[in-house]
């Protein structure tokens, strides 16, 4: 089997415009959360998210090519620009052939529609913009990639809410590993700030009114987030044999359906993937080193996580650092699993583990070792990252260093 | 708190979770009702709707029974029928 490295990565989220700003923000355990800014939030009950500061297209992209794109593809194409430049694969045409584009999104350009839909619903026109369903289509961010870099191999988006971008990157690691595609990229892209979408939210009554606190006994809720994060995979010995910079190695993905409630997640199903990946990986438990939480912050999520946790690890947990990222790029849906990949891989390459921010108090029900408000230097060799979406679809990623 | 308030958030509880009316009474708690988080949140919405009230997502927390929701309907109506505190 084919080992895969990740040899390129980009960001950009609330915690900043590329990949070292991101690194440099979780790693000083920095928080991106604050006000919404970018939609008028004054008929919504909560008011802040993890937004990218101040963002327009102007310097990404000139305003004809933007007409054609949502804010999520935008932030697609930032990301995969720049892990694509770090990776600067030599590019032939057998290459841009072959090269596959998995990426993941959860409510793609529905902010868009939310937009269009105004027209008819609100201002009571009888018509809405004609690009509404190109810019609204989930698969829009890997079109945009593809174009971007003339890439026509094996190209697809999938959406399993809060997981899909894992599920991509999963998807796309496997095809790397069994040679059906000599690189990928993969990622995931999120932008769900539009007033009929965080009404939504609102209506789910899972957002925190003031931050997000993982773990934390006084935990209120997720934080909505921004952003995306893509990366560029291709085989481990093909890349050293170029001299690429390695980030980091996937080694292992694990997948699992909770069958049990649409919303509620089961500690059962969780467990039942971080095992698979393990398995996938070839790795026993105590190997673990860091794990990368799905960590929403919400009651219902921290305790089942733990719990799975614990059904994995036993006496291990002891010894094991987990900690949510999500208090810091907030819950970016889509996106949220590549942030969070990308807030492993940085632990893994750069020693330091991220802390989860905004933590004030242990719950007995939530018995980790959650890295709480500071960051801590520590040499890992694996690390997992946990994703648990509504509906009950579960992904986990296993990830280890590269020795330089 | 009156009787027609309460027949009101009876009705509201067993047409949300399509349970028949005599199962739901003042006394019922949630758990003897098998109401979870997500049944929880449609119950609050569809209370919105027939109190035309705004029910604050701190004022939910610990309601763990049908009387604490009844309790907690009276005085949201109490409090919008006083009106919105005077300008500072």
């Amino acid at each position: 089997m084919v080992r895969v490295a990740i040899t390129g990565a980009g960001a950009i989220c609330a915690l900043g415009r590329n990949a070292s700003e991101f690194a440099a923000a979780i790693s000083s355990g920095r928080s991106g959360i604050g006000p919404i800014r970018s939609t008028d939030m004054s008929r919504v009950r909560f008011q802040n998210g993890a937004e990218v500061p101040d963002y327009s297209h102007t310097p990404y992209f000139d305003d004809r090519r933007a007409d054609f794109m949502d804010r999520f593809a935008q932030f697609a194409v930032i990301a995969a620009r720049e892990a694509v430049a770090a990776a600067a694969p030599e590019w032939t045409a057998e290459l841009r052939e072959n090269a596959a584009i998995i990426t993941g999104s959860c409510v793609g350009g529905q902010s868009t529609e939310d937009i269009g839909f105004q027209e008819i619903y609100k201002h009571g026109r009888n018509r809405v913009h004609p690009l509404t369903i190109p810019k609204t289509m989930a698969n829009a961010g890997a079109s945009h990639i593809s174009m971007e870099f003339g890439v026509t191999g094996p190209s697809f988006t999938i959406s399993t809410a809060c997981s899909s971008a894992a599920h991509a990157i999963g998807q796309a690691y496997w095809m790397i590993r069994s040679g059906a595609a000599p690189l990928a990229i993969t990622g995931g892209s999120e932008a769900p700030f539009s007033c009929g979408i965080l009404k939504a939210w609102e209506a789910m009554r899972v957002v925190s009114p003031d931050t997000c606190r993982p773990f934390s006994k006084d935990r209120h809720g997720m934080i909505l987030g921004e952003g995306s994060a893509m990366f560029v995979l291709e085989p481990l010995e093909a890349a050293r044999a170029r001299g690429a910079r390695i980030h980091a190695e996937i080694v292992g993905f694990g997948m699992s359906a909770d069958a049990s409630h649409i919303t509620q997640p089961s500690a059962e199903g969780a467990a039942r993937a971080m095992r698979t990946a393990l398995r996938d990986a070839g790795l026993s438990p105590e190997q673990i080193g860091y794990i990368n939480a799905h960590g929403t912050g919400t009651l219902a999520n921290d305790i089942s996580e733990s719990a799975a946790i614990h059904a994995v690890f036993g006496s291990c947990v002891k010894n094991l650092p987990v900690s949510s990222t999500k208090s810091m790029h907030g819950h970016a849906l889509g996106a949220a699993a590549a942030l969070e990949c990308l807030a492993a891989i940085v632990a893994l390459r750069d020693g330091i583990l991220p802390p989860t921010a905004n933590f004030n108090e242990p719950d007995p029900e939530c018995d980790l070792d959650v890295v709480p408000n500071h960051p801590r230097a520590a040499q890992v060799e694996y690390a997992l990252s946990n994703s648990f979406a509504f509906g009950g679809l579960n992904a986990v990623l296993a990830l280890r260093a590269v020795a330089h | 708190m009156s009787d027609d308030l309460i027949q009101r958030v009876l009705k509201v509880i067993s047409t949300s979770k399509r349970i028949p009316p005599e199962t739901v009474t003042i006394d019922s708690d949630f758990a003897q009702l098998n109401i979870d988080s997500m049944d929880a949140v449609e119950i609050l919405f569809a209370l919105e709707n027939e109190f035309d009230i705004s029910i604050p997502d701190d004022a939910v927390r610990g309601v763990r029974n049908v009387r604490q929701m009844c309790e907690g309907i009276d005085k949201l109506i109490t409090d919008k029928a006083s009106g919105p505190p005077a300008a500072q």
